[in-house]
């Protein structure tokens, strides 16, 4: 334990100083890559809540990761044409601020999440795979055929949003924000672990029987743990749009809600740097082999497939040994 | 005499053919113990499962405390006061020791939407938990991994998660099955001083434990109960005889 939290230092640490240096050394480009990995970070941590904490294998996150970003994109998009979203019953405008963004995001995904949860957590295993996945599906398709809104070609934000007190357009001004507000879900995401809430969904993931023979509802437990989960990838979602200044059906599509898991698995599923490291690896990888071959992803998947037959806790488990029951 | 706190009303359960259960009516008073005995397959899990609410009886009602539970699901019979433990062990493995009782003692509280306070730390639940511990011998195990126990001690901590509850009513299926002689003396002297806070339905295999542990038993055959007695009624009764102590001779 104390070896996974000196670790989980070093890599929070390494997170900052590598756009720290890129800053000094005017690379502004790999400023943006660090934002990338903190906000897929963030998508992760979201994902792990509901994965790692509470078992709930979820092939759908990526609609909540595409409800944050459109949030972001038709907000702005409607503050940057100056046409109000709605007239009646009462006048909704567009805003190119941040904090309402990420409100409006963090409420539509935790919503969304909510729904699906409710009809998904009835059922366990390779069916709940399935539903989730399906839902995911279903936004993609959705924007795709929507034209309000740019249909598949999606929004183009011109000027990112603002923050007060901050000039977000400065890529390391945005990096702080990003990272800070991955460095403040982390903090959160281990309270949570901790707490009661925390133990009890640990618990109905073990052994959901258990959890019920103390009048405990294992449903609720899942149904609090989806919805958290969906609204802080969702969270992840806007900034994500922020990032690009760009939204698009992508945000929804299957690929990226696997990509999320990838993340987690690399990392070490229910460790709470899992996708941090993931997303880290992945990017990384991307940009190294990527560059060096078209075919990278196959590299990515030998990693992927050593860690899953190799390290079962994921690189974190690999150097901080198994998991201890924290107390 | 006072109204039995678990009532059983002619519950009936089947399976395709097989009657697991078939007209079963007995009940729980308060202070007793109440032993279910009968051979393997007789439908005594069957029975507990359906008391319990893991199972739906196909016809009769299942009341607890002066309501009828019938309906009601497991996480509903728990939170009225009704204390379970299975014939095989079912913890949460992964956990330690404590917080296996610590999540009986937060089902307890029933107060568990709560994200911020941690846990561990969380004194009244400790006290519960740690009694619990205390009263079943597992004090020194608190730390372990669940599952890194023996056979037996995944057993007491089963009664022990079951008495962070503070139940109206136990129900026990076979709590001392794979205790060892010495685990299993323990156990029952640990029981017979339990009655007095919550009486027990008890399922067990150990005539020895049997006999001097119930008030009352009774005896299911093929899904039937057969008889319900003081031990000495029991002893004498020529069809339990026949039907199962005999039964168990050629058996052993
Ligand atoms: N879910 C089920 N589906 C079909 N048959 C079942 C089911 N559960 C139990 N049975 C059968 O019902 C009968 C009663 O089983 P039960 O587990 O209740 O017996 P038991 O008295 O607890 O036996 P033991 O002493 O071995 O624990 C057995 O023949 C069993 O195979
Ligand atoms: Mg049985």
């Amino acid at each position: 334990m104390i070896r996974e939290r000196y670790l989980n230092l070093a890599i929070m640490l390494a997170l900052l100083a590598v756009p720290l240096w890129a800053w000094v050394s005017d690379e502004p480009f790999t400023i943006t890559l660090a934002t990338r990995v903190a906000i897929l970070a963030l998508a992760g941590v979201g994902l792990n809540l509901a994965l790692g904490l509470g078992g709930l294998v979820s092939l759908g996150h990526a609609a909540f990761f595409g409800l944050g970003g459109y949030a972001m994109g038709i907000l702005a998009h409607h503050a940057q044409t100056y046409t109000p979203l709605m007239e009646s019953p009462f006048l909704i405008e567009g805003t190119k601020s941040m904090p309402v963004i990420w409100l409006v995001a963090v409420l539509v995904s935790a919503l969304a999440a909510f729904a699906i949860g409710l009809l998904s957590l009835r059922t366990t295993g390779v069916y709940f795979i399935m539903i989730t996945l399906a839902f995911g599906q279903m936004f993609y398709y959705f924007t795709i055929s929507w034209p309000a809104y740019g249909g598949e070609d999606g929004l183009s934000i011109y000027v990112r949003n603002g923050f007060p007190g901050l000039n977000t357009l400065d890529p390391i001004q945005f990096f702080g924000l990003v990272y800070g507000v991955l460095a403040l879900v982390l903090v959160f995401s281990a309270t949570l672990a901790r707490s009661r809430f925390g133990l009890a969904l640990a618990a109905a993931r073990q052994n959901e029987e258990r959890v019920r023979t103390v009048g405990l509802d294992a449903f609720r437990l899942r149904l609090m743990a989806f919805t958290i989960s969906g609204a802080i990838t969702g969270l992840a979602g806007a900034l994500m749009a922020d990032l690009n200044r760009f939204v698009s059906p992508t945000m929804f599509s299957w690929h990226m809600s696997g990509e999320f898991i990838v993340f987690i698995i690399l990392g070490g599923v229910g460790r709470l740097f899992g996708p941090v490291v993931g997303a880290g690896l992945f990017i990384i990888l991307e940009h190294i082999l990527g560059g060096l071959s078209e075919f990278w992803m196959i590299y990515l998947g030998a990693l992927l497939l050593a860690v899953v037959l190799f390290a079962r806790g994921g690189l974190i488990g690999a150097f901080s040994g198994p998991e201890v029951g924290h107390d | 005499m006072t109204d039995p706190i678990l009532d059983v009303r002619g519950v009936s359960k089947s399976f395709g053919a097989l009657q697991a259960s078939d007209n079963v009516s007995l009940n729980l008073r308060a202070g007793e113990i109440h032993a279910l005995i009968g051979p393997n397959g007789a439908g005594k899990s069957t029975l507990i499962k359906q008391i319990a609410g893991n199972m739906r009886p196909d016809s009769g009602s299942i009341w607890f405390n002066g309501e009828d539970v019938t309906t009601l699901d497991t996480v509903a019979r728990a939170r009225r006061g009704l204390g379970r433990t299975f014939q095989i062990s079912s913890l949460a493995m992964e956990h330690t020791v404590l917080q296996n009782v610590m999540l009986g003692a937060l089902g307890h509280d029933g107060g568990v939407m709560r994200f911020f306070r941690p846990v561990m730390k969380d004194h009244a639940l400790l006290n519960r938990a740690m009694a619990a511990l205390e009263r079943v011998g597992l004090v020194d195990q608190a730390r372990k991994r669940t599952a890194d126990l023996s056979h037996g001690q995944r057993r007491q901590l089963e009664v022990a998660v079951a008495l962070t509850l503070s139940p109206k009513a136990f129900v026990m299926d076979e709590p001392m099955a794979g205790l060892g002689a010495e685990g299993s003396r323990a156990l029952t002297g640990f029981l017979d001083t339990l009655r007095g806070e919550a009486p027990i339905l008890l399922v067990e295999h150990d005539m020895d434990v049997v006999f001097a542990l119930a008030d009352r038993i009774s005896v299911l055959v093929y899904g039937a109960l057969i008889a319900t007695g003081t031990a000495d009624e029991i002893r004498a009764n020529p069809e339990v005889r026949i039907a199962y102590l005999g039964e168990e001779e050629d058996g052993a």
